[in-house]
């Protein structure tokens, strides 16, 4: 299945919607959208990876590369995702200690909002 | 016993077809429905390097790919020629910081996956040989 990749904004994060499969043939254009948010301004990010359906080191390197991006500018990059096959690929490279992984959108944002 | 081979043009769009052939290998093979996704997630990252390897280095030749099954395991070699290049920091240092670190990555998840991992480098290129055990019955010999 091809990567779908949509995004909107709630309560001033913004929200980026993945479904599909996140490989080193599909990963530039997760790069590319997050790059393009940070361009625009938009240094707190939620990556809703519920409906995605596989993820590889490309994927995570694109994550994490979106993490110093916004980072750099005091902002922060978090995870929805409650698939046990995608969690067990964080908690092998370590990146769960990295990442805020939620269970959904709205405690993701709300863990933001408490920090405000 | 099973033998499969597979070439194909180091582009990043063959990777997919390279996971769902080794997940319909594995399957056929015997191996467990439960060891699926470690086996796809798997050869998609060593095919994943390869490319990457490929296409710096030897853009015109076919990363190959070979499934075979013996002594009760399934086993995946996925050949490439050249070297991957350095792994960089790599996820046990600071993720954040080498943000282009995908080969470590990609390695620390070859490793957290397959039972058993090997990995030969020669001027000839590099070798990735992964195995999983098969259930009993298949392993065997038992018709599926």
């Amino acid at each position: 299945m091809e990567l779908k990749l949509d995004h909107y904004n709630k309560d001033g994060i913004e929200i980026v919607d993945v479904g599909g499969e996140i490989d080193v043939y599909t990963a530039p254009r997760l790069r590319e959208l997050l790059i393009e948010l940070v361009t625009q301004g938009h240094y707190r990010l939620v990556v809703n990876m519920e409906k995605v359906e596989f993820l590889d080191s490309t994927g995570l390197g694109v994550l994490v590369g979106g993490l110093k991006r916004v980072r750099a500018h005091d902002g922060s990059l978090d995870l929805v995702c409650t698939q046990e096959r995608i969690l067990k690929i964080f908690r092998i490279t370590g990146l769960t200690k990295v990442f805020g992984i939620y269970e959904t959108v709205d405690k993701a944002i709300e863990e933001r909002k408490s920090e405000r | 016993m099973t033998t499969v081979q597979v070439s194909f043009t180091p582009l990043p769009a063959h990777v997919r077809t390279a996971r769902l052939i080794a997940v319909a290998v594995a399957r056929r093979s015997g191996v467990d429905e439960s060891l699926l996704d470690e086996v796809r997630l798997a050869v998609g990252e060593a095919c994943s390097r390869a490319v990457e390897a490929h296409r710096e280095q030897y853009p015109g030749e076919p990363v190959r790919v070979a499934f075979d099954s013996h002594d009760g395991r399934f086993e995946i070699e996925v050949a490439n020629a050249g070297l991957v290049a350095p792994s960089g920091s790599g996820p046990a240092s600071d993720p954040v910081a080498g943000a282009a670190a995908a080969p470590g990555f990609s390695l620390a998840v070859i490793a957290g996956l397959a039972d058993d991992v090997r990995i030969s480098e020669s001027p000839a290129g590099t070798r990735v040989t992964m195995s999983w055990p098969l259930s009993g019955s298949l392993a065997a010999g038992s018709p599926a």
